[in-house]
C-alpha cells in the first residue's frame, strides 16, 4: 500500500507550458480548477471581511461602528459573496474540476473549452458584483425580497442582480459538463457503483445546478427588469404579488443549500474511507441518499415562508416534506460513523476536518428539525436561530469539508506536503472559533433577537460578545492555512503519488499528475475503496 | 515506453480528450439535451408568473391580449414552423453528405428567422406607438388599467427573451453555415448540425406555447 | 446574568416551549451520540502502524433499516405534535378583541376599534384573545413578539391576521422581523398587557376622535360612497347593510366571502370581483385613501346591520 516513488515527475500539468497565456487560455481541467481556487479564495476573503466588520459592530448594542445604511450593505454583500461566489462554486469548481476526470479515468471533462468559458463567466459575474459593492453597495439582503428590492431600495440592485445572473451560467454549464462527463467518459470497467462516492455527490449536485439555477436566473432578471422598466410583477400597487417573488426565489435557493452541502458530503465520504482504510459503510445507501436529497430538496422551498402568508395546508405539506428530506442526511451521518468502526482510524488533518464535519453537520441538521416544526419555526424564523442553523451547515459543514478536501488532495494538486502540526493546530482553532461564534446565536435566536439588526437591546450583549470573540478566533484559524499551504509550494516535502496510502484512481497517477492525467487509460476491475486494488495504474 | 495515446489526427473533428467519434457525438448530444432542460426551467419560471397572474386577472389579460396583432402573430408562427422544417431538411442533407443542399436549407432557416425577428420588431414598434409599453406612458381602458400592465410586462419579457434566443440561434446558424462552407461538416462528422437543430427546434417550441398564451386569450372562432 | 430564555406570556408560549424542549432533548441525544461515537471510535481504533488497514465491512441491511425507520418515526411524531400546535396558532377563537395594525417604514401604527390610536406601543388586556388585522403601507415587515411566540409577515396589499392571548401583565418587546430598509432594527416597540380593569381605564382615558367605525361612516359620506350604495336597494351598487361576513355571488358565477380583504379589494380594484347583477362601473379609490382610512371603511361596513326589509339580490 505504501507509495512507490517520492520523486516529482519531470513533466506534469503545472510545468506543461509557462506564462500567463498558458493559464488564461488553458483547457486543462486541473489548471481551470486552480483558476477557480484563486477566484473563490478572493471572494471568500471579501465576504469574510464583511463578516468581521459585522461582528465587531455587533459587539456593542448600539450600531456604532458604521451607519445603518452601511451595516445593511455589509450583511447583504456578506451573503451575496459567500453564497454565490464561494459556497456554491467552491467544491464543485475547485475539487470537482480537478478530480472528476481523474476519478473516472478520463483525460479531461467532456467540454474543456466550455469549462474555461465557465470560469470567465464566473469572474465577470464576480467583478460585476464587486463593482456594485465598491460603487456604493447593495442593501436588500442576499434574498432581495420585493417590494423593497424593486421599489424602495435606492442602492445598486441592478448590477448585483446582473452579476448573479451572469455567474449563474457558470454553475449551469459546470453542472452540465459534469453530468455529461460522468455519463459518457468513465474508463472501461468503471461502472456507476464502482465510482467513488464523491462522484455521486457531484452528480447529484450537478442535477440541482442544472435544474435550479435557471429559476434564480429568471427571478433576478425579473427584479432587474422591474427596476429598469417599471414592470409590476411584484408590486402590489399594480396588482402584483410580492410573495410570488419569494416562491420563485426559494424554489432555487433551497436546493441551492444542497448544492452547497452535497459536495462537502462527497468529500467527507472520501476522507472517511481513506482515513479509516475501509470502504464507506453502506455505499449504495450513501449513493442513493445523495440523489434522494437532490430530489426532495426541490420540494421543500415553502419552509422559508411559513410566516410569509402561506396557507395553513401549504405550510403543513412543506413541513412534512422538510422532515423527510432530513432522513437521507441522517442516513449518511450514521453510515460515516459506522465506517469508523473497526477502521484503521487516522488523526491526520483531512480526517480531523471530516470528523468535525460529521459532528457539526449533525448539530446543524438537528436544528433544521426545529425549523421544520412549523409551530416552533413561527417563533425562531427570521431570528439568530436560523442564522446559527445555516452557519452550522455551511461553515461547520461545507467549509470544513472544503478545507478537508483541500488538505487531502493538496499533495496530488501541488506535489508537496504541508506542515502537519500547523495544519492540525489551525483545524483546532477553526473548530473552537466556529462553535464559540455560532452556538450562542441559537440562544439569542430563541430569546428573540431578529436577523439583520444593526442595534439590539442591551441584555443581548453578553451572547453577542461571545459570538464576536469566536469570530475573531475563527478568522485567525482561516488565515493560517493560507500561509502554510503557500509555503509548502516552495519548501514542502515532495509527496509522491500516494502519501495517504489511499485507494482511488487519483492516487495511481503522479503528484502532480501529467496533463493527460494517466499514461494509459486505466481499466477498472475493483470496487471503490477496495484496499486490494492496485496502487499504480497499468494496462490490463 | 507505454502504448501511444490514440492518434486523433486522422479522425476529422475528434477532440483529443475523447476516445472515439461516437463517444464525442453521444457526449455533445447529451450536453445539448441537458442545456435544453435548463432552458425549460428558465422559461418555466416566466410561465409560472404568467399562470398565476392570468388566473387572478382573466378579464384584464383577455382585454390586453386582444390588443395584439393576431395576423402578424399567426404569420410569425407559420414562419417559425417552416424554419423548423428547413432546419430538419438541413439536418437530413448533412446526414446524406449533401453540402449544397445543406447550405441552401441553412440559409433558408436563417432567412425565415430573420423574417420572424423583423415582424417582431414591427410589432414592438406598434406597441410603443399605441402606448402599450408599461411605464409612465402606459395607456389602457380604465377598468383594466393596472392589470393590463402586468400582461404587457409579461408580453415584452417573454417575447423579448424568446427573441434573444432567436438571435443567438441565428448566430449559431451562421457558424454552421460557415463550417458547412469550409468543409468541416462531412458525411462522417455532422453532429454539430444535429445539435444546432435541437436548439432551433426548442426555440420554435417555446414560441408554439407563447403564441396561444399571449395572442389567443379569450378569442373565439367567429 | 443575561437572560437565556424568553418570558412566556401567552397561552401558546407554553405549548411552543414544550415542543422546543422535546426537540432539544432529541438533538442532545443524537448530537451526543454521534459525537461520542466519533471520539470513541477515533480513540479505540486509532491507526497503530503506517500499513494498517481497516476491516473489510461493507454494510448491514438491518442497521440501514433501523437508522432510517427510527428517525422517520421521530420526525413524524414531531410533525403531528407540531401540526396540532400550529393549528391552534393559525385559527383564532370565535370571540376576539380586534385591533388593526399598519406597519410602515419604520414604525407600527395601531388602531383600536373605538378610535384609540397608538404608535409603537400596543395596550391589550390580559386573558382575552386579541386578533390583530395587519397590513403594510410600503414593504414587507414582520410583527414579532417573542414573549408570545407569535410572528407574521405584514404584507402590502393584503390583510394578514394573527392572534394571541396574553397570560400575565407586563411590557413585552415587539420587533420587526423582516428586513425593511435602513431603520429595520429601529422598528421596535412594546406590547403592554394589562389587567382587564386597568385596560378599561386606559381605554376610557383615550380617543377623542371617536371609533374607527364612526370615522369610517364620515369617510363613506365624504367620498360619496352613499350615492351608489344605498340601504333602500335603489342605488347602482350593492346594498352593504348586513353584507359583511356573508357569501357573495359574483358575475363570474364564483362565490366569495365578504371579509376584510374583499371589502378592501372592492374599494381599490372594484372591477376585480363584481357582484352578480351589477355593472362594473364603480370607480377605483386607489391613491385616494390611505391604509388607515381603508381600515375605518372596513370597520364601518362591518358595523352595518342588515335592515329587515332589504332583500339581497
Amino acid at each position: 500500500m505504501a507509495s512507490s516513488t517520492l520523486l516529482i515527475p519531470p513533466r506534469h500539468y503545472l510545468n506543461d507550458g509557462y506564462g500567463i497565456k498558458s493559464w488564461l487560455l488553458t483547457r486543462d481541467h486541473k489548471r481551470i480548477a486552480l483558476l477557480y481556487l484563486a477566484g473563490v479564495t478572493l471572494f471568500f476573503f471579501v465576504g469574510g471581511a464583511m463578516a468581521v466588520l459585522i461582528r465587531i459592530d455587533l459587539a456593542t448594542p448600539p450600531g456604532d461602528l458604521v451607519t445603518d445604511e452601511t451595516y445593511n450593505k455589509l450583511f447583504t454583500m456578506h451573503g451575496v459573496m459567500m453564497v454565490f461566489f464561494f459556497l456554491i462554486p467552491a467544491i464543485p469548481a475547485v475539487l470537482g474540476n480537478f478530480l472528476v476526470p481523474i476519478m473516472i479515468g478520463a483525460k479531461d471533462l467532456a467540454f474543456p473549452k466550455l469549462n474555461l468559458f465557465s470560469w470567465y463567466i464566473y469572474i465577470v459575474g464576480g467583478l460585476f458584483t464587486l463593482y456594485a459593492l465598491v460603487s456604493g453597495g447593495v442593501d436588500t439582503g442576499w434574498t432581495f425580497y420585493t417590494p423593497f428590492s424593486t421599489v424602495a431600495s435606492t442602492t445598486n440592485v441592478i448590477p448585483t442582480a446582473l452579476g448573479i445572473f451572469i455567474t449563474g451560467f457558470s454553475s449551469i454549464l459546470t453542472g452540465l459538463n459534469f453530468i455529461v462527463t460522468i455519463h459518457r467518459m468513465r474508463a472501461p470497467g468503471m461502472t456507476w457503483f464502482r465510482m467513488p462516492l464523491f462522484l455521486w455527490s457531484i452528480y447529484a449536485t450537478s442535477l440541482i445546478n442544472v435544474l435550479g439555477t435557471p429559476v434564480i436566473a429568471i427571478t433576478v432578471l425579473l427584479v432587474a427588469a422591474e427596476r429598469i422598466f417599471h414592470f409590476g410583477f411584484f408590486d402590489p400597487r399594480v396588482g402584483g404579488d410580492p410573495v410570488l417573488f419569494q416562491h420563485l426565489f426559494w424554489f432555487y435557493s433551497h436546493p441551492a443549500v444542497y448544492i452547497m452541502v452535497l459536495p462537502a458530503m462527497g468529500v467527507v465520504s472520501e476522507l472517511v474511507a481513506a482515513g479509516c482504510r475501509k470502504p464507506v459503510f453502506g455505499y449504495p445507501f450513501v449513493a442513493f441518499a445523495s440523489l434522494g436529497i437532490a430530489v426532495l430538496g426541490f420540494l421543500v422551498w415553502g419552509h422559508h415562508m411559513f410566516v410569509a402568508g402561506e396557507s395553513v395546508y401549504s405550510a403543513l405539506i412543506f413541513s412534512i416534506l422538510s422532515f423527510l428530506v432530513a432522513i437521507p442526511s441522517a442516513v449518511k451521518v450514521f453510515n460515516w460513523t459506522a465506517t469508523m468502526f473497526k477502521g484503521a482510524v487516522s488523526w491526520e488533518t483531512p480526517m480531523l476536518y471530516a470528523y468535525g464535519f460529521i459532528g457539526l453537520f449533525t448539530i446543524g441538521g438537528l436544528t433544521g428539525l426545529f425549523l421544520a416544526t412549523v409551530a416552533v419555526d413561527v417563533h425562531v424564523t427570521d431570528t439568530y436561530f436560523v442564522i446559527a442553523h445555516f452557519h452550522y451547515i455551511m461553515v461547520g459543514g461545507t467549509i470544513m469539508g472544503y478545507l478537508g478536501g483541500v488538505h487531502y488532495w493538496w499533495p496530488k494538486i501541488s506535489g508537496r506536503l504541508y506542515n502537519e502540526a500547523l495544519a492540525k493546530i489551525s483545524a483546532g482553532i477553526i473548530f473552537i472559533g466556529f462553535n464559540l461564534t455560532f452556538f450562542p446565536q441559537f440562544v439569542l435566536g430563541y430569546l428573540g433577537m431578529p436577523r439583520r439588526y444593526h442595534a439590539y437591546p442591551p441584555d443581548f450583549q453578553v451572547l453577542n460578545v461571545l459570538s464576536s470573540a469566536g469570530a475573531s478566533i475563527l478568522g485567525v484559524g482561516y488565515l493560517i492555512p493560507m500561509i502554510y499551504l503557500m509555503w509548502s509550494l516552495r519548501y514542502g516535502r515532495l509527496a509522491g503519488s500516494n502519501p495517504w496510502g489511499a485507494v482511488g484512481l487519483e492516487w495511481t497517477t503522479t503528484s502532480p499528475p501529467p496533463t493527460e492525467n494517466f499514461a494509459e487509460t486505466p481499466l477498472v476491475t475493483w470496487d471503490a475503496y477496495d484496499c486490494h486494488a492496485p496502487s499504480e495504474s497499468h494496462v490490463a | 515506453m507505454p502504448e501511444a495515446v490514440r492518434d486523433h489526427s486522422h479522425v476529422p473533428g475528434l477532440a483529443h480528450h475523447f476516445d472515439t467519434l461516437d463517444q464525442q457525438t453521444e457526449a455533445t448530444t447529451l450536453g445539448m439535451w441537458v442545456f435544453l432542460v435548463t432552458e425549460v426551467l428558465f422559461f418555466g419560471g416566466l410561465f409560472t408568473v404568467y399562470t398565476v397572474y392570468r388566473s387572478w386577472y382573466p378579464g384584464a389579460f383577455a382585454a390586453a391580449s386582444h390588443e395584439l396583432d393576431i395576423t402578424l402573430g399567426t404569420i410569425n408562427t407559420a414562419v417559425l414552423i417552416t424554419s423548423s422544417l428547413t432546419m430538419a431538411l438541413a439536418v437530413h442533407a448533412a446526414q446524406l453528405g449533401e453540402r449544397r443542399t445543406l447550405l441552401i436549407f441553412l440559409a433558408a432557416t436563417m432567412l425565415l428567422g430573420g423574417v420572424f425577428l423583423g415582424i417582431k420588431g414591427f410589432e414592438y414598434y406598434h406597441k410603443f406607438v399605441e402606448h402599450h409599453v408599461p411605464g409612465s406612458s402606459f395607456q389602457f381602458e380604465q377598468e383594466y388599467f393596472r392589470h393590463a400592465q402586468i400582461f404587457f410586462s409579461l408580453y415584452f419579457m417573454m417575447t423579448g427573451l424568446h427573441a434573444l434566443h432567436m438571435v443567438i440561434g441565428f448566430g449559431i446558424m451562421l457558424v454552421m453555415f460557415w463550417w458547412a462552407w469550409k468543409g468541416t461538416i462531412t458525411l462522417e462528422y455532422y453532429s454539430p448540425i444535429e445539435i444546432s437543430g435541437l436548439y432551433w427546434h426548442f426555440v420554435d417550441i417555446v414560441w408554439i406555447f407563447l403564441f396561444p398564451l399571449l395572442y389567443l386569450i379569450g378569442r373565439h372562432a367567429h | 446574568m443575561p437572560p437565556l430564555f424568553p418570558d412566556a406570556a401567552s397561552t401558546m408560549a407554553t405549548r411552543v416551549d414544550a415542543l422546543y424542549f422535546f426537540l432539544l432533548a432529541i438533538s442532545a441525544f443524537f448530537g451526543l451520540l454521534i459525537a461520542g461515537l466519533i471520539v470513541y471510535f477515533a480513540l479505540k481504533f486509532h491507526r497503530r502502524t503506517a500499513e494498517q488497514i481497516g476491516a473489510r465491512i461493507h454494510g448491514a441491511m438491518s442497521l440501514e433499516i433501523g437508522w432510517t425507520v427510527i428517525p422517520l418515526m421521530i420526525t413524524m411524531v414531531l410533525f403531528v405534535w407540531g401540526a396540532s400546535v400550529y393549528f391552534a396558532m393559525a385559527y383564532p377563537p370565535e370571540e376576539t378583541l380586534n385591533i388593526y395594525v399598519v406597519g410602515k417604514q419604520w414604525m407600527w401604527k395601531f388602531q383600536h376599534l373605538d378610535g384609540q390610536r397608538e404608535i409603537n406601543e400596543l395596550h391589550v388586556p390580559v386573558g382575552r384573545a386579541v386578533k390583530l388585522i395587519t397590513t403594510s403601507e410600503d414593504v414587507i415587515h414582520d410583527f414579532f413578539v417573542p414573549a408570545f411566540r407569535i410572528k407574521a409577515d405584514v404584507i402590502p396589499g393584503r390583510y394578514v391576521t394573527i392572534w394571541f392571548q396574553a397570560t400575565k401583565p407586563g411590557r413585552y418587546r415587539l420587533f420587526c422581523a423582516e428586513y425593511c430598509g435602513t431603520k429595520h432594527s429601529g422598528m421596535i416597540g412594546e406590547v403592554v398587557a394589562m389587567e382587564p380593569s386597568e385596560y378599561q381605564t386606559w381605554l376610557g382615558g383615550g380617543a377623542a376622535e371617536g371609533s374607527l367605525a364612526s370615522a369610517g361612516a364620515k369617510l363613506f359620506q365624504d367620498l360619496a360612497c352613499n350615492t351608489c350604495h344605498r340601504p333602500d336597494a335603489q342605488g347602482r351598487g350593492p346594498v352593504l347593510e348586513g353584507l359583511f361576513g356573508k357569501t357573495v355571488m359574483l358575475q363570474s358565477g364564483e362565490t366569495v366571502t365578504a371579509d376584510e380583504a374583499y371589502v378592501r379589494e372592492s374599494i381599490l380594484q372594484p372591477a376585480a370581483r363584481v357582484t352578480a347583477g351589477f355593472q362594473p362601473i364603480m370607480p377605483t379609490f386607489q391613491g385616494l385613501v390611505t391604509e388607515e382610512q381603508l381600515l375605518e371603511l372596513v370597520e364601518y361596513i362591518k358595523s352595518l346591520q342588515a335592515l329587515p326589509q332589504v332583500q339581497t339580490r
